[in-house]
C-alpha cells in the first residue's frame, strides 16, 4: 500500500512537470528543461529514499527521531538544511539586492541565535525530552494544559511558516518551471505529505541533509563565479556595486528596514531568541544519540550556516553589479527584477553560467522549498499526534501504532489546510507570516522552555498564562502594527507602531509567568519546584534521557 | 530508585562544583555573544552612520561589513570552543563523578 501511495505520488510530479512542459507551446517561455531534469531526479532520489525510510520505521521513536541513530554532523547538515530556507537563499540575497547593507543585519540576526541554542538548551534539551520541546517542559509541569499550550505554539509557528514557504514556492515554481501556481502548490504539497507520513523524521532527516549540501554547493559556485569576474576583489564587488545601486554609496548604510531605534532592537530579538524557538528545529535535538552529539550539531550547523550566510551577501552584491544593469533580467520598465526581488539569486546564475547552471540553481531552490516544508509538517504532525492526542486526549495509553498512524493523518491534514490557506493567499504579501513565525516562536516557545529548564520557581499555571498572553501579544501586534494593518488591510495608520513585535510580546510574556509563578503558592507549585533538582541532574548528566539504546 | 540517585547526584560536593565551572562557561560565553551582537543592533539603532564610514581613505568598504562578518566568525568560534570543552573536559569529569557514585550506591 506504501509503496502504491509512493507511485501515485510519483506519477502526479512527472505528470505537472509535463504540464510544465507543454506550458511552452502556449508561448509562457522561461521553461527550463535543466531544471525540470535535475528536479525530478531531486524528487526520485527522495521518494527513494523515503521509500527506504519507511522500511525502517517500525516504531514512534524513528519515525520522530529517527530513532535518535543520526550523528552529530549529519543532523549539523540537516539543521543547517531546516534553516537555510528558499526565503534565506533568495530571500536574504534579494535583501542585499536591494537595500544592500540591511540584508547583513539579518544574516547576522540568523547566525547569532546558534551559539545562544548551544549554550544554554541544545544538551539540556537532549537529556529532558523525547520527540518535542513540550517534553522537556512538561517534565516536572502538569502534562495537559503545558501540551497544548506548547502545541498551540507550534502549529501556529508551523502553519505561518508553512504558508509562507508555500506561497513563495507556488510563484518561484509558476515562473522557473512555467508550471501554473495551483498546481506547484499542489505538488509542493503533496510531495511534504509523502515525505513525512512515510518516511517520517528517517526520510525528512535525509531529504534535509541532501538539500543542504546541494544549496552550499551551488550557493558555493555561483558566489566563485561572481568573485572570478571581479579579480576575486571584494573591494572591485563593492566599488562596482555602488557605482551602478540606485542608493549608491547609501546601500552601505543600515536603514530602509529598521526605521527607528525600537524597531531595530526588536527585530534583533526576534531573530535571536526566534531561532531558539523554532519547533521544527528545536526537534531535531532528539535524532542524536546523547547530548555529546547533539553539541557537535550545533557546531557543525552554526558553521554551514555563517558560511552560507557570507554566500548570500556576496550574491546579493553581485546580483547588482551583474543583473541589474542588464535589460534581460529586468521588467520592461527597467526598474525592477523579472519576477520580483527574490529572482536575485536566480538571475544571477544565468548572468553568470548560462541556462544549464540556472537550471541547477532553480532545482536547488525548489529542493530547498520541499525539504522546509517537510521539516515543518512532520514538527506540526508530531504536536498533534505525540502532543495532543497521545499525551493530552489518550494520556499515555495510545500504542505506538495508534500514535504513528495519527501523525500520518496528522501530517495529511496540515498538507491539505497549508495547500488550501497557500492558494488562498495567492499574489499577496505574506512577508508578515514569517514575521509572526518568529514572533510566536519567541514569545510562547523559548519563554517556557528556558525558564522550564533554568528557574525553579516556574509553575504551570504561570507557564500556562504567560506563553497564552505572548501567543496573543505577538498576534495582536502584528495583526495592529504596520504590515498587516496599513499594507495588508489598507488603514491609514497603524494602531501599534513598529514592525517587529517580538520586544514587546516576548517581554510581556516573561512578566506575566514569573509574576504568575511567583504569586501561585499552591500545593501543585511547591511539588513542581521540589522537582526541579531532579529534572536538573537529568539535564546535566543525560541519565535516565531518552537514549539510543532500544535498537 | 532513581528519583534516590538523582538526589545523592545533586548533593555531591564534587557534582556540584563541576556544575558551577559549566556553568560560569556556558554564561560567560552567552554574555560574550550576547554582548557583541547587541551593540551590533545598538550601533544600527542609534548611530547607523558609524557603519557607513568607510575603513580607509582608498577603499569603498564600510565598518559594517567586518562588523557584520567578525560576528558570524565569532558565533562559530565560540561555539568550538563550547564543543571542545564540554565533550572533553565536561564530560569527562561528570561521568567520573557518577561512576563514583554508583559504585557506592
Amino acid at each position: 500500500m506504501k509503496t502504491a501511495a509512493i507511485a501515485a505520488g510519483l506519477a502526479l510530479s512527472s505528470a505537472a512537470a509535463a504540464t510544465g512542459a507543454g506550458k511552452l507551446e502556449e508561448g509562457a517561455g522561461a521553461v527550463n528543461f535543466t531544471a525540470i531534469a535535475m528536479f525530478l531526479v531531486f524528487v526520485l532520489a527522495t521518494l527513494g529514499i523515503t521509500w527506504w525510510a519507511a522500511k525502517h520505521t517500525r516504531t514512534t521513536k524513528d519515525y520522530y527521531a529517527a530513532g535518535s541513530t543520526i550523528t552529530g554532523t549529519q543532523n549539523g547538515f540537516a539543521i543547517a538544511g531546516d534553516y537555510m530556507s528558499a526565503a534565506s537563499f533568495l530571500g536574504i540575497s534579494g535583501l542585499v539586492y536591494t537595500s544592500g547593507f540591511d540584508g547583513l543585519i539579518y544574516a547576522v540576526g540568523a547566525l547569532a541565535g546558534w551559539p545562544i541554542v548551544l549554550f544554554l538548551l541544545a544538551e539540556r534539551l537532549r537529556n529532558l525530552g523525547k520527540y518535542t520541546f513540550a517534553d522537556v517542559v512538561s517534565y516536572r509541569l502538569s502534562a495537559k494544559p503545558i501540551r497544548i499550550l506548547s502545541a498551540c505554539g507550534t502549529l501556529a509557528v508551523v502553519l505561518l511558516y508553512l504558508i509562507a514557504q508555500l506561497v513563495g514556492a507556488g510563484t518561484l515554481i509558476q515562473i522557473l518551471f512555467g508550471l501554473p501556481y495551483h498546481a506547484a502548490v499542489l505538488l509542493v504539497g503533496v510531495l511534504m505529505v509523502v515525505y513525512v507520513s512515510f518516511g517520517g523524521m528517517i526520510a525528512t532527516t535525509w531529504v534535509q541533509i541532501i538539500k543542504a549540501a546541494l544549496l552550499l554547493f551551488g550557493a558555493t559556485i555561483l558566489a566563485f563565479l561572481v568573485l572570478s569576474r571581479l579579480d576575486f576583489s571584494l573591494e572591485a564587488l563593492f566599488a562596482q556595486a555602488i557605482d551602478v545601486h540606485a542608493a549608491g554609496r547609501d546601500a552601505l548604510l543600515p536603514g530602509g528596514l529598521v526605521p527607528d531605534p525600537i524597531s531595530a532592537i526588536s527585530l534583533g530579538v526576534a531573530l535571536m531568541f526566534g531561532t531558539a524557538g523554532l519547533p521544527h528545529i528545536l526537534m531535531r535535538f532528539f535524532t542524536v544519540p546523547d547530548a555529546r552529539e547533539a553539541r557537535k550539531s550545533v557546531f557543525v550547523a552554526t558553521g554551514l550556516i555563517g558560511y552560507f550566510y557570507l554566500l548570500t551577501f556576496i550574491l546579493g552584491f553581485g546580483a547588482v553589479v551583474l543583473v541589474s544593469q542588464n535589460p534581460a533580467y529586468l521588467v520592461a520598465t527597467g526598474d525592477a527584477l523579472r519576477g520580483g526581488d527574490n529572482m536575485a539569486a536566480i538571475h544571477l546564475a544565468h548572468a553568470t553560467a548560462g541556462d544549464f547552471f540556472l537550471g541547477f540553481i532553480s532545482a536547488v531552490a525548489f529542493a530547498t522549498i520541499l525539504a522546509v516544508v517537510a521539516g515543518l509538517t512532520l514538527s506540526g504532525a508530531s504536536a498533534i499526534a505525540h502532543d495532543l492526542y497521545a499525551n493530552v486526549i489518550r494520556e499515555g495509553r495510545a500504542t505506538e501504532r495508534e500514535i504513528v498512524d495519527v501523525s500520518r493523518i496528522a501530517s495529511l491534514g496540515l498538507g491539505l489546510i497549508a495547500v488550501f490557506l497557500g492558494i488562498a493567499f495567492q499574489g499577496q504579501n505574506v512577508a508578515y507570516m514569517v514575521l509572526l513565525a518568529f514572533a510566536v516562536a519567541a514569545s510562547v516557545n523559548f519563554p517556557i522552555l528556558f525558564l522550564s529548564i533554568y528557574w525553579r520557581r516556574l509553575t504551570t499555571l504561570g507557564a500556562v498564562l504567560g506563553g497564552s498572553v505572548g501567543l496573543i501579544t505577538a498576534t495582536a501586534f502584528v495583526v495592529l502594527g504596520p504590515t498587516v494593518w496599513v499594507e495588508v488591510l489598507g488603514n491609514a495608520e497603524a494602531i501599534f507602531p513598529y514592525k517587529y513585535p517580538a520586544l514587546f510580546s516576548m517581554t510581556a510574556a516573561i512578566v506575566v509567568i514569573v509574576a504568575v509563578s511567583l504569586l501561585d503558592r499552591s500545593q501543585r507549585a511547591m511539588q513542581e519546584s521540589a522537582a526541579f533538582d531532579k529534572q536538573y541532574v537529568r539535564s546535566m548528566t543525560g541519565l535516565g534521557a531518552d537514549g539510543a539504546v532500544a535498537h | 530508585m532513581m528519583d534516590d540517585f538523582y538526589e545523592k547526584i545533586f548533593e555531591d560536593a564534587e557534582f556540584q562544583a563541576l556544575q558551577r565551572r559549566r556553568s560560569r562557561f556556558s554564561w560567560t560565553l552567552a554574555a560574550i555573544m550576547f554582548t557583541v551582537y547587541f551593540a551590533f543592533i545598538g550601533v544600527i539603532a542609534f548611530a547607523p552612520r558609524v557603519f557607513a564610514i568607510p575603513l580607509g581613505p582608498d577603499t569603498v568598504i564600510t565598518w559594517g561589513i567586518p562588523a557584520g562578518v567578525s560576528i558570524i566568525v565569532l558565533g562559530f568560534i565560540l561555539t568550538a570552543i563550547y564543543v571542545h570543552r564540554a565533550n572533553g573536559e565536561f564530560d569527562r569529569d561528570n561521568e567520573a563523578i557518577i561512576k563514583r557514585l554508583e559504585r557506592s550506591r
